[in-house]
């Protein structure tokens, strides 16, 4: 099982990859939409965590164009907030929401439950 | 009892606004509702009573006159014809003694015979003459006819003798005389042609004035009579008592054309008083008609206005005190409801502020309270996994210190959002009383650790609700957690649920500290705490944008250290509410 971390928050998203490394859950982290595409297209993914609001390329729109080319990838929006619409339109297209800042154990759990068998 | 009726009588008849003012400072007077009424009632009473007065009273004043000259003009027309008739009866008896004396001489006079014979001519012809007398120039009668022996009889030193003298015609007061009767004299002075001067006196009977007086007929409340002027009577008076009786008021200024003036009678009752003085004579003739009679048409006219113009102010009153308490009802009733919907519209605006506020706030917060989060959480990931760090327990307790902080913070981002929150409605069937005894579960531990009384008492069937059950409990729990803010240690908590068309009813009382009037107004805007640093100013506020959006409604009442209640009403369906768009966000 590998996860993608996308923030444009660098800080955040390294300590997380390393906190969910030290817990043996490899974790690769980008910090823009465009290199998260790059990523997922250089290696396999089961899932990404996005940062909803990330500048060019929101996380609503690159879980779009991801959903699209590796169907079976799953998404955790990780979010400071949202609208009632955006998280609908998360919800529709069978994402989980998560709020900053949040427990590892939490994020955890979120993975687990998305990916049941394979942690 | 006077005092309490009048208490009842104001509290039904004072309109809801009279106490009632919407502003202050400058728009105080703009939404000052009595004072508005009372220029309202001033201004069109005004303009609607004051020409009526005038007009009464001008109509009043056209009537008066015209009825006062109706009375007056006849009084005018027998005045001057009973003053011409006494004036002409004078003039006859002087032009009588004239032709006498310059018919003979003195001598011819003197002859007592030649005297009789002309005195009986004399009566013949006009009447009323009593006796006739001729006296020298030395004051001595000289010859005298009539019922008397008063020949030689010297009257000189009389005061009427010098008058004579010097006017040549002299008409005398009434007087009694000798024989006790009424009567009056006339004295013509003549110079014969023998340049000898002398006198011819005549006394005249009054009963002629009498009967000239008492042919005019006159109505049993008019009376007329003849004074000279010193206002003796000279004839007997029906109101005034007989000849030589002083008339009670004075005699007027004098007048050769008649005069009418308005005086008080002898029984002091309004009168016309009309007079006329005698030419050449000391007589006035007067006739006094009392007011009374004559005008009573015209009091009954007069009452009848006063009537009509009483009636018409009280009708005109009445409608301008129900039509203006009308208007100014409807202003402040428009005003009323224009302020509650601009109160909501401020409300609202508020909430979407205070929304957008909140959501902005939160993602600018949680955004680097996430990286220190994960920092510190990674120090302790690395502290825990090192042989080195893992049994410093100060460290770790650094870090954890760290990590509960971010906590904190985060809780208090979270609520801010939550204040933001518009989630749609997850409607089910909720049982209120099984809700509410959850929420309470909830404080069990507090209630007796501070000795809280908490009663739940319910009245009736309390039906099912199709509701959000999560949000009906946030409702609960935060108006709980306000009354158990507000109780002392000890204090008593009663909750009462009661069935209410077409809902339920729930009612949360404590006996707290209350809140002041002032309080009560903004208690449920964001961020307004009675708490000081305890509070956030978010839950009441919360729980009344989450009552409005399960459909119900949220009242409070309180007393300053009694205590308070706050009612919750829930319909049985409820519909969903479209919720302001600041609001439009989810944490």
């Amino acid at each position: 099982m590998r996860i993608l971390l996308v923030d444009d928050e660098e800080e955040l998203v390294s300590a997380l990859a390393e906190r969910l490394d030290i817990r043996g859950i490899a974790a690769d982290f980008v910090t823009s939409g465009e290199q998260a595409l790059k990523a997922a297209e250089q290696k396999q993914y089961d899932l990404v965590v996005l940062d909803v609001k990330m500048p060019h390329l929101s996380g609503l729109e690159l879980w779009e164009q991801l959903k699209n080319r590796f169907p079976d990838m799953k998404c955790i929006f990780l979010t400071g907030h949202t609208s009632e619409r955006d998280f609908q339109a998360g919800v529709n297209s069978g994402a989980m929401y998560l709020l900053k800042p949040l427990k590892i154990e939490t994020l955890i759990h979120s993975i687990q439950a998305m990916l049941p068998g394979r942690t | 009892m006077g005092d309490s009726l009048f208490v009842s009588l104001q509290k039904l008849f004072k309109p809801v606004f009279w106490d009632a003012t919407q502003a202050t400072g400058e728009e105080e007077g703009l939404f000052n509702y009595r004072r508005i009424w009372k220029l309202v009632v001033l201004v069109v009473t005004s303009v609607s009573v004051i020409p009526l007065v005038i007009i009464t009273a001008m109509d009043y004043n056209l009537n008066r006159r015209a009825m006062q000259a109706e009375f007056i003009h006849p009084m005018t027309s027998l005045l001057s014809n009973t003053s011409l008739s006494i004036s002409k009866f004078l003039q006859q008896r002087v032009a009588v003694l004239e032709f006498i004396a310059n018919s003979g001489s003195f001598d011819t006079l003197a002859d007592e015979n030649h005297l009789r014979s002309l005195f009986h001519s004399m009566n013949e012809a006009f009447g009323g003459f009593v006796d006739i007398g001729l006296i020298d120039e030395h004051g001595v009668q000289r010859a005298y006819v009539g019922p008397f022996d008063f020949t030689g009889l010297n009257y000189s030193e009389q005061d009427w003798f010098e008058e004579v003298l010097d006017h040549r015609i002299f008409i005398s007061d009434v007087f009694l005389g000798f024989r006790d009767v009424p009567h009056f004299v006339i004295a013509v002075k003549e110079v014969c042609a023998e340049g000898k001067l002398f006198i011819l006196r005549a006394t005249i009977d009054t009963e002629q004035f009498n009967r000239l007086i008492h042919s005019l007929n006159v109505r049993p409340t008019t009376d007329a009579f003849v004074v000279n002027r010193k206002g003796v009577l000279q004839t007997p008076s029906q109101f005034h008592g007989n000849v030589l009786h002083q008339l009670p008021y004075p005699v007027p200024s004098y007048s050769e054309n008649p005069v009418v003036l308005d005086v008080k009678d002898a029984q002091q009752k309004n009168a016309f008083l009309g007079y006329v003085h005698i030419s050449n004579s000391p007589f006035v003739f007067m006739v006094v008609k009392q007011q009374q009679e004559m005008m009573k048409n015209w009091w009954k006219f007069r009452l009848e206005l006063t009537g009509f113009l009483v009636v018409s102010v009280t009708c005109i009153f009445g409608v301008i005190l129900y039509s203006s308490t009308f208007l100014v009802r409807r202003i402040y009733d428009a005003d009323i409801r224009r302020s509650i919907a601009l109160h909501k519209m401020e409300h609202t605006n508020k909430m979407a502020s205070i929304g957008r506020l909140a959501a902005g706030v939160a993602h600018e917060i949680n955004n680097p309270l996430a990286v220190i989060n994960e920092k510190a959480g990674l120090i302790k990931d690395l502290f825990s996994f090192s042989e080195k760090y893992v049994r410093d327990a100060k460290l770790l307790s650094l870090v954890d210190s760290i990590l509960s902080s971010v906590d904190r913070c985060s809780t208090i981002t979270h609520r801010l959002l939550g204040f933001a929150r518009h989630v749609d409605v997850q409607l089910e069937q909720v049982d209120v009383t099984q809700t509410l005894r959850d929420v309470l579960g909830f404080l069990d531990k507090e209630a007796q650790y501070r000795n809280i009384q908490v009663s739940l008492d319910i009245t009736g069937q309390i039906p099912e609700i199709v509701t959000d059950r999560g949000q009906l409990q946030q409702v609960f729990l935060n108006i709980i957690n306000n009354a158990f803010a507000a109780v002392q240690d000890g204090g008593r908590i009663e909750i009462w649920l009661e069935a209410a068309e077409p809902g339920v009813k729930i009612h949360i009382a404590d006996n707290g500290c209350g809140i002041s009037p002032d309080n009560m107004k903004r208690i449920f805007e964001p961020f307004f705490s009675t708490k000081s640093k305890q509070g956030t100013g978010l839950g009441l506020s919360i729980t009344y944008g989450l009552v409005k959006k399960l459909g119900g409604e949220i009242h409070v009442v309180s007393e300053l250290g009694q205590g308070t209640t706050f009612t919750v009403s829930l319909p049985v369906n409820q519909e969903t509410r479209e919720e302001d768009a600041g609001a439009d966000l989810i944490g």
